[in-house]
């Protein structure tokens, strides 16, 4: 057997996961890839005196996750990124992680410029001593008299995180754009080894802010499967209306965004405060407008009321309501939807070579949804469709934003007409020693993956994070190609990734 | 165009009336300031101290928290047996020093306005430049909401500006990365003198749930002098919106 198939939010004993010698490994995620798999998740995993590579391959059409691994005996491994281009952020941060060369990568630069873990073991053979600056490193030049390079960030106009953009431009048209990320690293994936501990939670929170309910959500159900803790009904409703609140608050915001980087105002300012409101329903579930608090492993850490049942009824409706109104405003103005069209575009070739997530494939037609392909929690009871549209530029981005939001609003005023009695916690006990979970989840951006890897100990041994950023920056990237590069804020915010939950 | 100013009519005039009149209500389950009760203290017990993810606790004598640590969770309330800390409504948390962010127990002068020289200048008009050096866009969020018509920044004078050289001071989220550092540092050296600095959350004034990473620097007044500290993880829009007015002399000072 070459690799093992895993349920979504499941825990086995590592022994069971097939370790594949070095090329079989590799052949084992191109054949898979050919097929319609897609890498949810490609790492390294350091054992007592070597690395292992593990890879979760994700077939959406079967509902199924594979997984294998294999042992490495030197600091070198194959690289599969010509042939399989969605590989080659993921080799690039094994390399950067561990200092494990990827043989034959095209363009192996760092991810997020930090050392490696492995003292003494470097992929670009660094001194130790030398300082390792952020952005300094190769970029993709075209030669020729006509051609300037634009050079932007990381502190770049708005308030928004930081990122070097570099173009290559002739005239005002891009010919290429390269993505230089890493300024947001706060060592997140080496501080979990070890936990979980007090912090490992608040890491969660704060992997990516505006995913707060996401990310803190895909490590509770791993927690839950390596503990063998059951949730209750009552609290896979309250964790699913939170999840659908995040997506709302994010995708209106998203389109009022996109209506202000066109210069509509109505849309850009009523959607700019509706956002608020979604935002505000999260806090009077708990507090919090993100979501702090309240997804915790064995439940939620807040009951709701039957008054705050009614009340975010009503509020939803409303802003439910308020929010058709201003949309609906984007697709009358011409002026808009001709910005929109034809402007970004990733076709679905592309988008399937490179391992789009979110409502970025959904929108070059590929039907690609956690909640749909892999469900979990209260989707396991209640059937989300997969929002698609089909020209993969910003029009569509924003087209499927739309639909998914009608869709939350409906998931939402549908659980709250049926909450289930019951507790909202149970106590969860000690992980299991010696075992690998894994739990997908579609935030607001797309697939959320994370793995857990426990030691002897039933203590972190590996954690891997893997945001939706982390597939899909490329595709901005790509989107960018032939466009004029004034419309690099329209297309950025079309995508809207995160930097943080990129960087880690 | 008449759909547009129908939904104009109809969504209406939605800016808030603070300061002016009372701010907008919070959530029943809003986390404001901590209210500590040390009398309620059982001898030697450490609950909350071990509890706390960022060692915002701690007693020398006396139960002591700092609030430029804390994360405004609930980990401290439901380890403590005796009921010692509770959440309140207030939304005011912004102080001046980083030492006033030290609650014992007793009321804290909440941050002053800036000298007279200060206020002359950025008092009716302030443009700031936001830097995110690693923060987990929660707080670049909040600070980004107050631009929104909800908060309408702009009536007070005050203004997110692109460019540092257009700027009176800068606003910092995130406990500055290694990776963010300098550009910071460069950021703040183009803003014209005489400048200042606020940093906004738990990790601009202390690092926060990265507090110790060697890959950060444990806030904003490692690397560059700060002016107001508004805590919070993250601070709710209205905090912010408080600290900055009171650094304006436009709300008048108070104990919290």
């Amino acid at each position: 057997m070459s690799h093992h198939i895993l349920r979504n939010g499941s825990a086995v004993p590592l022994a069971i996961v097939p370790s594949l010698a070095p090329s079989e490994f590799v052949e084992w995620i191109r054949r898979g890839v050919s097929k319609t798999h897609r890498i949810a998740s490609y790492f390294g995993a350091p054992t007592k005196n070597a690395v292992e590579l593990y890879a979760v391959l994700a077939d959406d059409d079967a509902s199924e996750l594979k997984i294998a691994r294999t042992a490495l005996p030197d600091d070198s491994f194959e690289s599969i990124s010509e042939a399989v281009p969605q590989a080659q952020l993921f080799e690039r941060e094994i390399a950067e992680q561990f200092g494990l060369r990827p043989e034959g990568h095209p363009w192996l630069k760092p991810v997020r410029f930090h050392r490696s873990y492995r003292g003494g073991h470097d992929a670009w053979n660094r001194p130790a001593d030398a300082p390792i600056l952020p952005g300094v490193t190769d970029f993709f030049t075209i030669a020729g008299d006509e051609i300037h390079e634009v050079a932007v960030g990381p502190v770049h106009a708005g308030v928004i995180e930081p990122g070097h953009f570099r173009f290559q431009c002739h005239g005002e048209d891009v010919l290429h754009l390269e993505i230089a990320l890493g300024y947001q690293h706060r060592g997140v994936e080496r501080a979990l080894i070890g936990g979980p501990n007090k912090r490992t939670i608040h890491y969660m929170e704060t992997a990516a802010g505006d995913t707060t309910i996401g990310h803190t959500l895909a490590y509770c159900h791993l927690v839950e499967a390596l503990t063998g803790t059951p949730v209750s009904a009552r609290a896979q409703v309250i964790r699913g209306i939170a999840l659908e609140l995040e997506r709302l608050a994010n995708h209106v915001g998203d389109l009022g965004a996109l209506a202000g980087d066109v210069a509509y105002l109505p849309t850009s300012s009523f959607c700019g405060r509706l956002r608020g409101d979604f935002l505000n329903m999260t806090a009077e579930s708990c507090g919090s407008r993100f979501g702090r608090g309240l997804v915790r492993p064995g439940g939620v850490g807040f009951d709701v009321t039957i008054g705050q049942i009614d009340d975010l009824r009503r509020r939803l409706v409303r802003a439910g309501e308020e929010v058709t109104e201003a949309v609906e405003l984007l697709w009358d103005t011409p002026t808009v939807v001709e910005r929109f069209e034809n402007t970004g575009r990733v076709t679905r070739e592309e988008a399937d070579a490179i391992g789009l997530v979110g409502p970025a494939a959904r929108a070059c037609g590929i039907l690609r949804d956690v909640r749909h392909d892999f469900p979990l929690g209260i989707y396991r009871f209640v059937h989300v469709p997969a929002a698609t549209a089909h020209h993969g530029d910003v029009n569509s981005r924003a087209f499927v934003r739309w639909l998914e939001v009608q869709q939350s609003v409906q998931f939402i005023l549908e659980q709250l007409d049926a909450v289930p009695a019951g507790e909202i916690h149970n106590d969860v006990g000690a992980m299991a020693a010696s075992s690998i979970a894994v739990s997908l989840i579609e935030g607001w951006r797309g697939e959320i993956c994370h793995v857990a890897i426990t030691d002897e100990e039933g203590t972190l041994a590996r954690y891997k994070i893997t945001d939706p950023s982390f597939h899909n920056w490329f595709g901005l990237a790509l989107a960018l190609r032939g466009e004029q590069i004034s419309d690099f804020p329209l297309c950025n915010k079309s995508f809207n990734l995160s930097y943080c939950g990129h960087d880690l | 165009m008449l759909k547009a100013l129908l939904a104009r009519a109809h969504q209406g005039q939605r800016t808030i009336a603070y300061p002016a009149a009372a701010p907008p209500p919070l959530p029943e389950r809003f986390r404001g300031a901590p209210l500590l009760d040390p009398s309620k203290c059982a001898d030697g017990c450490r609950a909350c101290i071990d509890a706390c993810p960022t060692d915002a606790l701690s007693n020398d004598g006396t139960l002591t928290l700092d609030l430029g640590r804390c994360l405004f969770c609930s980990d401290c309330v439901t380890a403590c047996p005796d009921g010692a800390l509770t959440y309140s409504q207030d939304y005011r948390l912004a102080t001046r020093t980083r030492e006033d962010l030290i609650v014992r127990g007793e009321s804290l002068p909440l941050a002053r306005a800036l000298d007279e020289k200060l206020l002359r200048l950025f008092g009716r008009s302030l443009k700031l430049r936001v830097v995110s050096a690693g923060d987990c866009n929660a707080c670049s969020a909040e600070v980004n909401v107050l631009g929104t018509i909800g908060w309408d920044l702009g009536r007070f004078g005050i203004q997110y500006v692109a460019s540092p050289r257009h700027a009176d001071g800068l606003l910092i989220t995130g406990p500055v990365t290694e990776n963010m550092r300098l550009a910071l540092q460069k950021t703040y050296d183009a803003v014209p003198e005489p400048k200042i600095v606020i940093a906004v959350g738990a990790c601009a004034i202390s690092g926060g749930p990265y507090i110790g990473h060697d890959e950060q620097h444990n806030g904003a007044a490692s690397t560059v002098p700060v002016d107001l500290f508004i805590p919070g993880c993250p601070p709710h829009p209205l905090t912010i919106l408080d600290g900055v007015l009171r650094l304006l002399g436009r709300i008048e000072n108070g104990e919290r």
